[in-house]
């Protein structure tokens, strides 16, 4: 099977290739999992009967034409010959990216259980499901880069670095969360680990990565540092009708930031499913439109996204400019813990539910040799300890004091910072007159 | 020959004058030009730009024109010659996307100064201004602090119709997080924005397109590159006892009009320049009110909920024994901007509406 259809880097959006017609398009795609990726070999199959239905409804690709990219010819070509002995990841790699999907997994399932009965409160939003996309892209990462995420963001968290008793304790409202109690589960910040948030609108997150990434470029052309920081921002499917991300599409292009733009498209809005409310369901599309690869991948694999996360975000580092990332992906739970998840059919959820990407990377461990059951369980059993430790922690974590109500409101709330004799400048009488050393 | 005659006399007469006034007439008069020193508050602004991109290399500016064009109001002239496109950005029309950016950039580390060509577009970026910048730094309880400036002139200008003639003051001034500074003369401009592009939080810096062409006489102390005036402290411009008025940007002037006017008729009023809508310096309003024990507030933006609105009921719990009569305000007309010169010349206050107001409170009203 020649066509690679899940990772489409258009490199040169203004050539239209010939070398596939819409027509062979439409057959990868309705496949649309598989590639010569050894992992998903045994996904594809599921995935014909699966994905058949939702695909043939959103890929309508009309006179659509991709150019696969030379990195995926050339890995096909590779894996083809030794299939043994060239796998996409060694054990470590797998053990790490288990360790996190689980993680995230649990974590989340963990929350569920203490808003019912109480502990957690407001806006909660859960990622089961998607677990993919975030290891897949942030376990590349090095601790300068950053995160940007949506009000989905426990486990982006969780993957970048912030320990889960800071998450937990944020979550419970407790002075000892990563934001003292004062952001809560939409607002999730983390100066050490590069989490620049955490925003409750869809939208928001996009141009604020954009900046981060600017600074990125800023630092290492004005201010001749050696910085080769990557930002990533991940949003989701309704994000992509909003003005702000093309906004940002146009922006980051124009100046090649360093940034990769990831969207999580699991297919609904709350309630509003992808296909009813946007003009041309694929998203990938709109990078090309303004000047950058756009690609898709099958988001609950973790291997190919892995994969294509490597690409985007090496190209990122290198300075050639930003990628438009969509991941293929669902949540198993509804929009919110309040949402009761009435309209998604549950035939759909079903067929999801087959493709779990926990599950999917458990057998390609086992079938490639890379882990057995015991490991994989002592994995589990750790995580379980480290989440239940998190809970008890948080449990027994203070709330905020009635002072910190009135905390943090300002870096300097007197202005301009305090002066070398310790003193709020602006408390110096000679100040107005211009005297003063600011 | 007379001419000449004439001449030699003169200049007889002023060598008599500078020998009397001794050798330091010399360098007294070249300082005492510095009070006769004038300069526009563009130039104000522009010069205080400079210095701070110059002093801190993670200065830099954005907006739209800032750059080729010079600004929209060449108040950044001269600025992408002297530090290049990088630190002086052009931006696409995409107030929401660039404030954004602008405040993504403050997040990481830089410290940018966004321009809107006028507050207005600010309402197409609002929700950075508020959620992403104001919010941060408790939202993630000091972690992350955003040392950004958003500036561009605010309020009405001449003719512009309904779209361009907003006053922003009292809509940013209501929201924690945020600092809020009015500069009206050439040296609080200067001195403002130096203050806000050294402050760690998000500024707002409301300037006024009217006052940019307007000569101000500055200090030499206003012209030294450390000069800054300190964020929430208001200015008495004008020291007075019967009666104070309270106002900021474009209103100071007329205020001050209107109490060289008041003063004929036996009435000395106190000026007050605000400079900062927040923090608001009700302690100075407070302390002036005490002393004269009557108020009136004069602000051109809309009256309901507006920035006079503020300032009377921080009066009226703090200083209420004090007042011999109830509060006066005087704001913009309850009505978007009209086009039609005369109407719009109603729609704000004027020089009349303030000494009217200022009489009512004195019970001089007839």
């Amino acid at each position: 099977m020649a066509c690679s259809a899940t990772a489409k880097i258009i490199h040169n959006p203004l050539v239209l290739s010939s070398s596939r017609s819409a027509e062979k398009y439409e057959s990868c795609c309705k496949i649309s999992g598989p590639s010569s990726l050894l992992g998903s070999k045994f996904l594809g199959k599921k995935l014909l009967s699966a994905k058949s239905a939702i695909s043939l409804a959103s890929r309508r690709s009309g006179a659509v034409v991709a150019v696969s990219s030379d990195v995926v010819k050339e890995k096909k070509v590779k894996s083809g010959s030794s299939a043994a002995s060239n796998l996409l990841i060694t054990k470590e790699e797998g053990l790490v990216l288990y360790e996190d999907m689980y993680l995230g997994r649990a974590f989340e399932d963990m929350c569920a259980q203490m808003y019912y009965r109480g502990k957690m409160f407001g806006f909660v939003h859960l990622y089961n499901g998607q677990e993919a996309v975030s290891t897949g892209f942030i376990k590349l990462l090095k601790q300068e880069d950053c995160v940007v995420s949506t009000y989905r963001d426990h486990v982006h968290s969780l993957s970048k670095g912030v320990p889960a008793r800071q998450v937990m304790s944020e979550l419970f409202g407790k002075t000892t969360g990563c934001c003292r109690g004062q952001g809560g589960s939409m607002h999730m910040f983390s100066k050490e680990h590069n989490v620049l948030g955490g925003f409750a609108f869809i939208g928001e997150g996009i141009p604020v990565a954009t900046g981060a990434a600017f600074t990125s470029k800023y630092k290492r052309e004005v201010l001749k540092e050696d910085c080769d920081e990557v930002t990533l921002a991940f949003f989701g499917d309704g994000t992509c009708n909003n003005g702000q991300f093309f906004e940002c599409l146009n922006m980051a292009a124009l100046w090649k930031l360093p940034i990769v733009f990831v969207v999580e498209n699991n297919l609904w809005a709350i309630g509003m499913s992808h296909l009813r409310s946007t003009s041309d369901p694929q998203i990938w599309k709109k990078g090309p439109a303004f000047g950058m690869p756009g690609v898709h991948v099958d988001g609950m694999d973790v291997l190919k996204v892995r994969e294509v996360a490597q690409e985007a975000i090496g190209r990122a580092r290198r300075g050639e400019g930003p990628t438009l990332v969509e991941c293929e992906t669902y949540r198993f739970r509804g929009h919110s813990l309040a949402d009761p998840d009435e309209l998604r059919d549950p035939a759909e959820k079903a067929r999801y539910a087959t493709r779990d990407p926990i599950t999917a990377l458990k057998k390609y461990l086992f079938e490639n040799n890379l882990a057995n059951e015991a490991e994989l369980k002592a994995v589990d059993k750790k995580i379980d300890e480290i989440i239940e430790d998190s809970v008890e922690f948080a449990d027994a974590s203070p709330v905020p004091a009635r002072n910190q109500l009135l905390e943090n409101v300002f870096a300097d709330p007197r202005g301009f910072g305090i002066g070398p004799d310790g003193k709020y400048r602006c408390e110096d009488p000679k100040f107005t007159e211009g005297t003063a050393q600011v | 020959m007379l001419g000449i005659l004439r001449q030699t006399v003169v200049a007889k007469l002023n060598h008599a004058l500078n020998c009397e006034q001794g050798i330091g007439a010399v360098a007294l008069r070249a300082y005492s030009s510095s009070s006769a020193n004038k300069m526009t508050v563009r130039d104000a602004i522009n010069s205080a730009l400079d210095e701070e991109m110059s002093a801190d290399p993670k200065v830099f500016m954005m907006g739209e024109e800032v750059g080729e064009y010079q600004g929209a109001y060449k108040i950044t002239k001269g600025l992408l010659d002297k530090y290049g496109p990088e630190r002086v950005v052009d931006t696409p029309i995409t107030e929401a996307g660039f404030t954004g950016i602008g405040v993504g950039a403050a997040y990481h580390g830089l410290r940018p100064v966004v321009e809107f060509m006028t507050f207005n577009f600010s309402m197409q970026a609002i929700d950075h201004i508020i959620n992403s910048a104001a919010k941060s730094n408790y939202m993630s309880a000091g972690q992350i602090s955003v040392p950004i400036v958003f500036r561009g002139p605010n309020g009405a200008a001449s003719g512009v119709g309904a779209q361009h003639s907003q006053c922003y003051a009292a809509w940013f001034g209501s929201c924690p997080g945020l600092k809020v500074l009015a500069p009206y003369s050439a040296e609080d401009a200067r001195g403002l924005l130096k203050a806000a592009i050294r402050d760690p939080d998000p500024v707002v810096f409301l300037e006024n397109e009217l006052l940019y062409g307007e000569s101000f006489p500055v200090s030499a102390e206003t012209l030294d590159s450390s000069f800054c005036v300190p964020i929430g402290k208001a200015k008495i411009e004008r020291e007075g006892k019967d009666v104070t008025i309270v106002a900021y940007s474009k209103m100071v002037g007329f205020s001050l009009q209107a109490a060289d006017i008041l003063a004929k008729e036996g009435i000395n009023a106190e000026v007050i320049n605000l400079r900062s809508i927040r923090p608001l310096d009700r302690s100075a309003v407070n302390a002036s009110v005490r002393k004269t024990n009557r108020i009136v507030t004069v602000e051109e933006g809309f009256p309901q909920h507006g920035v006079g609105a503020e300032i009377c009921a921080t009066v009226v719990e703090d200083s209420f024994e004090y007042l011999d009569a109830p509060v006066e305000r005087i704001a913009g007309a309850d009505v978007p901007t009209p086009y039609a010169a005369n109407i719009e010349r109603m729609a704000f206050p004027q020089v009349e509406d303030i000494v009217r107001a200022a009489k009512r409170a004195c019970y001089r009203s007839r």
